[in-house]
């Protein structure tokens, strides 16, 4: 497949929602590194664990 | 000489009564669970099988089409995607699914060996991982390779585990590692339907053959 150009219609919808180029961003903590994708990820898997705990499971139809 | 029940018939009929007496097929297959089953959290086991399928195939097309394909055209871009992204939530089911069954203890009654063959399969896939970054053929995968070489050294293993043999490191990424995690993940589930799903800390007191007990304590 050929590279698309940058401007073909609904370029931005499939866009990285930021800019990926150039270095990543870390946060530092004494010896412990981590990227700012990592731990928003960590964060979002807490938000996911929290909303299976929560939220109501649907129950099956012709079930008590 | 003797039926499906009887004794006799040899080590494949020792071994079938063993099997069926542990799983019986509608323990092995069941319809019905526990109502404390009804909570998103018991989701998180089948969604990590849902995604090591995923991850298990998209790797097999990469196989077949070879580097040739997934590093230069858009199909094999999109597979080669699809190989990431299927590991990405891998990893994230896995490590909910791992979160919830600590909290819920989830190793009590004789369940021990469900929560060990659960922790080696989280750290095979660790493992999968770190061989898969390796054998991305780029900068990032020798990067990773030359950092790796360090560590392994100073702890006397990169004469049996070398990082830098992109060969040694594709073989453990697409032979050796796959299949031990396929296999634990059957090992791990056969478990689960063997002891059954486990009852809530507070149930557990409880004796479950006991059903007026059960009622009085409602
Ligand atoms: C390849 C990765 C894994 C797969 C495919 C997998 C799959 C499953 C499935 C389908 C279940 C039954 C449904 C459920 O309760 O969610 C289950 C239960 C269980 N898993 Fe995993 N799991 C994996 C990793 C782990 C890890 C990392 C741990 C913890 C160290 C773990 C501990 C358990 C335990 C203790 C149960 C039994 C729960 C009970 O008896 O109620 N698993 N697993």
């Amino acid at each position: 497949m050929t590279a698309l150009p940058y401007f073909y219609p609904g370029a931005r919808l499939f866009a990285a929602p930021i800019d990926l180029n150039g270095a990543g961003r870390y946060v530092h903590w004494g010896v412990v590194q981590l990227s700012v994708a990592n731990l928003v990820i960590i964060g979002l898997m807490l938000v996911v664990f929290m909303a299976a705990l929560l939220l109501p499971f649907p129950r099956g139809r012709g079930r008590r | 000489m003797s039926g499906m029940g009887g004794a006799g018939g040899g080590w494949t009929g020792a071994v079938r009564r063993r099997v069926v007496r542990a799983l019986p097929p509608e323990k092995l297959l069941p319809d019905t669970q526990p109502a404390y089953m009804a909570s998103w959290i018991y989701v998180f086991g089948v969604l990590t099988v849902a995604a090591l399928i995923v991850v298990l195939l998209t790797g097999g097309v990469l196989a077949l089409k070879g580097p040739a394909w997934w590093h230069v055209s858009g199909a094999g871009k999109y597979v080669n995607g699809l190989h990431l992204w299927s590991v990405e939530l891998f990893m994230f089911f896995m490590v909910i699914h791992l979160w919830g069954k600590f909290f819920m203890a989830a190793w009590r009654g004789r369940r021990a060996l469900t929560w060990v063959t659960g922790a080696v399969c989280f750290f095979t896939s660790i493992g999968a991982a770190f061989t898969g970054y390796l054998v991305q053929q780029n900068f990032d995968s020798q990067w990773i390779a030359g950092q790796a070489k360090d560590g392994l050294n100073s702890v006397g293993i990169g004469a049996f585990f070398n990082v830098l043999d992109f060969g040694q490191m594709l073989m453990w990424h697409i032979v050796l590692l796959p299949l031990v995690l396929g296999l634990l993940a059957i090992w791990h589930i056969l478990l689960v339907r063997w002891r059954g799903i486990v009852p809530p800390i507070d149930a557990a007191t409880i004796d479950p053959a006991d059903a007026t007990t059960r009622e009085a304590a409602r």
